[in-house]
Formats: structure tokens, C-alpha cells, sequence
């Protein structure tokens, strides 16, 4: 009785007033949770400024573009790690991209309706398979396959053209890319198959509606209605990529090179820090490690923004259209 | 006839019970007795005990090593410390077993030698693990962050060249210094190349690339290994030189012992290098190398041991020992070093440190060998005990009796 005489004493005034300082109070807090992440992201790049400096101050942009990687005489270029990660990532992207996309449409269009959930759930299980244990599989079950029998091959037949000549070692750019194929083709191939069952029925309905066949369906009307969020999901596999470690250091070779062979050894970004930063001696060492971490980290952020701008496009169209 | 029977019955139960106490009361003495022999033989002896202990010879008593209390009186009962991987299996044994002792926890974190340089600099641990020895600019830092820093040999261990070649068995190949440094220079690529050809006659050396794998990751068998082929290859000591890692002219890397070692095993015609325990416990083959003095060496404990015999030891201790002039000892063989301030800023820290290091260098050899590292040779543990005597907590020596 007596709460509810003064819960009703209360003025209407005073009711809002108290409403109002519980939905400041709420959206205060969801404005820090959201400005925590960005802070989390400005604090790292910051940080990794920080720690850069030193190398920053004795390279300059020099660093971009030195093709050295000297511990023994402090002379530290970063090209190799970067032209290494970009072509890993690439021979990776073109192994992953083909069989993602088919996958994809496999899941969209073609799959009975009881395959469609157990056979996305299982791709996405690849996902949560550990770097490092797919790492070991490569060393020991995918680079002695590469050595004996896809080396041999490309290099006998096609030896000529500079990607396939080199030393037929096993590990190297090559093992690499598919490591990395397989490692990106669980989120390119969600992300498509979101991006195909976007696309409006409508788009489906009026090419049937034409006679037009199964394949004509897909290629005519759906591909190219979801093309530009196809390329944000492989933008968004290569920036997967670029980043990838534990695996990549295991089966690529590490070695300061830049190289046109896809056999050779080389070392992208990731590998080299995971590589070198335990026993990195000296101020200049790490701070050209921690540069290269810098570069690694612009250029994910600008790949993933495109990805996201390209993805964007499409998924802003609203569901309604659809069924 | 009620009462009767009770006392009757009472007094076999009595019987019995007499006989029980009997037989505990004969057990009894016995074992006092027992004690008393013991208690006998621990006064007999203990006088020699005390009397040999000045000496650096082992005693009875485990609670003196050479001299000293084995464990630090009014010492700290925690220490932390950080470095060098390649002892860490030896380091963890030791923890292990002074905590028993002693009930000091010793709190070792493996993150590498750079790591452990890194720490030991900026203070946040007692002391600091290394495979290497500190640059110029590294001791700079440093004795600018804690005043003198030393540098106290461990242990030490080899790097075993180990290769994959078939046919050619372990131990049949040999190799000598400038040739190991020309085919990691790459000058050398065949394995039938007439300078592998003339060391190994009657070995049939294949017609086959020569695959030369390396470490990825910084390391200290890596520091070892390239200072030796600095010592022995003037083209090295210009072009690569020597570190935790180098600019690699050609080959592979892999990370980690392991990783050299799964390469070299999958790959024909390879050759790499690896810590020996790693070598020894994963039946790699390895090749013998040519030391200083022209013989052939296998690399074992023994010849890493006497690696650090032939060779002076300054009282630093700062010394790289490969390429040894020990007729016996095998080349690539190096020390690991534990890096400590010589004033302890926290006496009871700096107490707790010289008698567990202390404790180390005598009784904590002997896990050594078990564990394939090469216990100190008697001039590098003398060295070694002078390094630890140096320590000053407040004024005084750490070391107390």
C-alpha cells in the first residue's frame, strides 16, 4: 500500500524525468561499448606507431621498399614479406575462389533442402579448425603431395614459365596458397551463399518464366544481380589471408626472397613476425617487426573496408522483395 | 557360573590381548633400535661430512653443496626468471628439484633469448637466460639499467649437422668447416661436389641438389652454429655473420628444432642443423665434423664437455667456445648462459639466486646428461662458482654460509 501511494504520489514530471535517465543511462553505455572497439582498433594502430618508431625514424619509407633483411647488421626492408603475403594470398584466393563460388551455388540453388544445413554447417566447421593444426597437416600430409607429385608435374610440363621453376622443395608460396585456400573457403563460401539467397525470387521466376534453363537462371539473373557482394566475399577472403600465420609460417619456407617461383621459400608478413619477434635482439629489430605488423595492419583494414563497402551494397536491399 | 564364565573369558580375551601388546612392544624396540643405528650412523659420519665440505667434493650432507647451504638463509622463497628455450627442459629439472629441497619457486619462462635479454634489462626478473652473449649495445643498456651485468655458463650443448642422403648412414658423412660454410654460402650445391667428394672417400655421393634447410625463427642454435662457420669462413664472416638469426644466403626455413628436423627427415638430399639432444633422441643422422685440430668428431656429450676444456676460460666467462683447439672436442658446441646484475638490488631475491645458481652448477649437473646436455667442464664450473661468489646483496656476498 504504501509503495504504491508513493510510486502514484509521484508527478507525471518526475515519471518522465526518471524514464529519460534511464534511456541516457542505456544508450550511454551502448555508445561506450561501441566506441570501445573503436578506441580497442585506434589504441593498437597507435601502439603499433609507437613501437615502430625507432625503425620509422632510421628507414623512413625506405623500409617500403628495401628488399634487405639483415639482423646482423640492423638493415631491415620490408618488400619480400610484402610482396610474399600478397602473392600467397592471391595463389590462394585463386585456388579458393572457384571452388567457393560453385559451393556456394551448390548451396543456394541446386542443394535438396535436407543437404543445404548439414553441408553449410560442415563448411563452416573448416573454419573452426585451428591454424596450427592445419599447419601440421600441411607440413606433414600436403607438402610431401606437392613434392612428389605437383611439383614434378607442373614443373616438367609447364618449367617454362617462371611460377613453376624453381627448386621442388615442397614448401613454399605454393603450399601456402593452399593452406590458405582452405582456409578461406569456409567464409567466402557463407558469405556468397548469403549473398545468392539475397538475390529477389522474382529474378529467378522471370527468367524461368522465359524458358530459360537451370544454368541460364544462375549465370543470367542471379550472378550478376549479386556480383558486387561476390566480390566483397572474396575481398573479404583475401583479407583472411593477408593475415593468416600459425599455418602459413609452417608450410611457406621462410626465406627473404622475391621471387617469381611459386616453389621458392618466402615469408609474408605474418610469418616473419611469428618467426623472428621471440628472439628479435635488439631496439631496431623489433621496431622494424612491429613496422611491418603496421603495414600488415593498413593493409587488412583497407581490404576489409572494400569488402564491406561491396558486401554492403547488396544486403541493403531490403528481404520483402524476396519470397 | 555366569560370573565364572565371564572371568573366564575375559581372561582370554586378556591372553590375547597381552600377546598383542607383546609383539608391538618387540616391534617397538626394533625399530627404535633401528632408529638409533640410523641416528648412529648420522653422527658418526657427519663430522667427516662438515670437514670435506670447504672442499668442492660432493658431501653426505644434501644440505650443503661445496660449502654452502643449498638452501639461501633469510633468502627469498620466489625467483623469476626468463630466456633461452634451448636449456628450458634442463632449467625445468632444476626447478623441480630445488623446489623440493628448498621450497623456493623458481618461475622460468622460456620466451627466448632475446625475450630474456629484453627482461633482464628492463628488471622485471631476477635474472635472465640467454644463448648468446650480449652485444656491446645490448651490455650497454643494460649496465645503464642495473649496473654490471654477468654473464654464468650453465650448461652447455652442441649443434649436430644432420642431413637426409640416401644410402650414406649416420655418422659415415664428414664435413669440415669451410665446406658446411660453402654450402650454406651456396657456393657448394651437389652433394658430389669435389669438395664433399674428398673428404669422404669410399663414401658414393649422389649426383643430387643439396636441399639446405635453416632456422626461420631467431634462435640460439642458430647463434652457435653461424659463429662457427664465421670462425671458419672468412666469405661467412663478411656476408652473413653471426646472430640469434642472419640474413640466409639460400635454403629453407623452418621453425624450431622440430620443424628443421621434419624437414631434413621428408626431404631428400637435405642437410640442416639441430640442437644434438634433438638430433640423438630422433635418430637423425648426423655428420661428423672436422674440429681445429683435424680430427673427425661425432658430436656427443663427451665432445661438447671437452669443448670447453682445451680453451681458457676468462673470468667473464663471456666466451664462445666453438671451434675448440680440444683435439677431443666436437666444434659446434657453445654455453648457455644465465645473465644476473652483480649488485642485487633485493638482498633476500639475490640470496635465494646465488644459492639456487649455486646449487645448480654442482649438484644440478648431474641431470644433465639424462636430459642430453653436456655438464660443465671442471674449468668452466670453477669460472662459473667465481661468477656466483661475485654477486653482492647490500654489500656482502650473496652467497652465505
Amino acid at each position: 500500500m504504501l509503495n504504491f501511494k508513493l510510486v502514484s504520489g509521484r508527478t507525471a514530471a518526475g515519471r518522465t524525468n526518471r524514464l529519460a535517465m534511464g534511456d541516457w543511462f542505456f544508450r550511454s553505455a551502448m555508445y561506450a561499448c561501441g566506441l570501445a572497439l573503436l578506441a580497442v582498433t585506434a589504441l593498437l594502430v597507435v601502439e603499433l606507431a609507437r613501437g615502430a618508431r625507432p625503425s620509422i625514424v632510421e628507414f623512413g619509407f625506405g623500409f617500403l621498399g628495401g628488399t634487405t633483411w639483415d639482423p646482423v647488421r640492423e638493415i631491415f626492408g620490408a618488400l619480400p614479406l610484402v610482396y610474399g603475403t600478397i602473392l600467397a594470398s592471391l595463389v590462394g584466393l585463386l585456388i579458393a575462389v572457384p571452388v567457393s563460388i560453385g559451393t556456394a551455388i551448390f548451396l543456394a540453388e541446386l542443394s535438396p533442402q535436407w543437404l543445404r544445413r548439414p553441408a553449410s554447417a560442415l563448411i563452416e566447421v573448416i573454419a573452426a579448425i585451428p591454424s596450427v593444426i592445419l599447419g601440421l597437416w600441411g607440413l606433414f600430409v600436403l607438402v610431401p603431395i606437392v613434392r612428389e607429385v605437383v611439383q614434378p608435374v607442373l614443373g616438367d610440363n609447364l618449367g617454362f614459365i617462371p611460377l613453376f621453376d624453381g627448386p621442388r622443395f615442397g614448401v613454399g608460396v605454393l603450399s601456402a596458397g593452399l593452406i590458405l585456400a582452405i582456409m578461406i573457403v569456409p567464409i567466402v563460401t557463407a558469405v556468397i551463399r548469403d549473398v545468392l539467397l539475397a538475390v529477389p525470387n522474382s529474378q529467378r521466376e522471370a527468367m524461368l518464366a522465359l524458358g530459360a534453363t537451370r544454368w541460364e537462371v544462375i549465370s543470367e539473373a542471379v550472378i550478376p544481380y549479386a556480383r558486387s557482394g561476390m566480390v566483397g566475399a572474396i575481398i573479404l577472403g583475401l583479407g583472411r589471408a593477408m593475415g593468416e600465420t600459425m599455418a602459413v609460417t609452417m608450410v611457406i619456407g621462410n626465406g627473404f626472397q622475391i621471387t617469381p617461383s611459386l616453389f621458392e621459400p618466402t615469408h609474408t608478413i605474418a610469418s616473419a613476425i611469428a618467426s623472428e619477434f621471440a628472439e628479435a635482439t635488439t631496439e631496431l629489430y623489433i621496431a622494424a617487426l612491429i613496422e611491418a605488423a603496421l603495414i600488415l595492419m593498413v593493409i587488412s583494414l583497407l581490404v576489409n573496408i572494400i569488402a564491406r563497402l561491396l558486401v554492403g551494397t547488396l544486403v541493403r536491399i531490403p528481404s520483402t522483395v524476396r519470397e | 557360573m555366569q560370573l565364572r564364565g565371564f572371568n573366564l573369558l575375559t581372561g582370554v580375551k586378556r591372553r590375547a590381548w597381552l600377546l598383542r601388546l607383546a609383539v608391538l612392544a618387540v616391534m617397538a624396540v626394533a625399530l627404535f633400535l633401528a632408529a638409533c643405528e640410523d641416528d648412529d650412523e648420522e653422527t658418526t659420519s657427519s663430522p667427516t661430512g662438515t670437514g670435506t665440505a670447504s672442499s668442492p667434493v660432493a658431501t653426505d650432507d644434501p644440505n650443503v653443496v661445496a660449502g654452502y647451504p643449498r638452501c639461501a638463509p633469510g633468502g627469498s622463497n620466489s625467483l623469476a626468471g626468463a630466456g633461452a628455450t634451448f636449456p628450458n627442459p634442463l632449467y625445468t629439472k632444476w626447478i623441480d628439484e630445488y623446489k623440493r629441497a628448498c621450497n623456493v619457486e623458481v618461475n622460468y619462462q622460456s620466451i627466448g633469448s632475446g625475450g630474456g635479454i629484453r627482461q633482464i634489462t628492463e628488471k622485471t626478473v631476477n635474472f635472465g637466460a640467454s644463448d648468446g652473449v650480449l652485444t656491446d649495445a645490448q651490455e650497454q643498456a643494460a649496465v645503464a639499467a642495473g649496473g654490471s651485468i654477468m654473464h654464468i655458463a650453465m650448461t652447455s650443448g652442441a649443434v649436430a649437422v644432420i642431413y637426409n642422403l640416401q644410402g650414406v648412414q649416420s655418422g659415415q658423412l664428414k664435413l669440415d668447416g669451410p665446406t658446411l660454410a660453402d654450402i650454406y654460402l651456396g657456393n657448394i650445391t651437389k652433394w658430389n661436389d669435389a669438395k664433399i667428394v674428398a673428404l669422404n672417400p669410399g663414401v658414393s655421393l649422389p649426383n643430387a641438389d643439396i636441399a639446405v634447410v635453416h632456422r626461420s625463427d631467431g634462435s640460439g642454435t642458430t647463434f652457435i652454429f653461424a659463429n662457427y662457420l664465421s670462425k671458419v669462413s672468412p666469405a661467412w664472416q663478411s656476408g652473413p655473420g653471426f646472430a640469434t638469426s642472419v640474413q640466409w644466403p639460400t635454403g629453407l626455413g623452418a621453425a624450431g628444432n622440430e620443424g628443421v628436423a621434419g624437414q631434413v627427415r621428408q626431404l631428400p638430399g637435405s642437410i640442416g642443423y639441430a640442437e644434438l639432444a634433438y638430433a640423438h633422441q630422433n635418430n637423425l643422422a648426423f655428420a661428423q665434423m672436422k674440429n681445429k685440430s683435424g680430427a673427425y668428431v661425432t658430436p656427443t656429450l663427451e665432445a661438447t664437455t671437452a669443448a670447453a676444456a682445451g680453451v681458457t676460460i676468462p673470468a667473464h666467462m663471456k666466451i664462445l667456445i666453438t671451434d675448440s683447439s680440444n683435439a677431443a672436442a666436437y666444434p659446434i658446441s657453445g654455453f648457455t648462459w644465465i645473465l644476473a646484475y652483480q649488485n642485487q638490488e633485493d638482498a633476500s631475491k639475490g640470496k635465494a639466486l646465488a644459492h639456487y645458481l649455486w646449487w645448480a652448477i654442482h649438484n644440478g649437473q648431474s641431470f644433465a646428461t639424462d636430459l642430453d646436455y653436456a655438464p660443465l667442464a671442471p674449468d668452466a664450473a670453477k669460472a662459473a662458482e667465481n661468477q656466483i661468489l661475485k654477486l653482492q646483496c647490500g654489500g656482502a656476498a650473496c652467497l652465505t654460509k
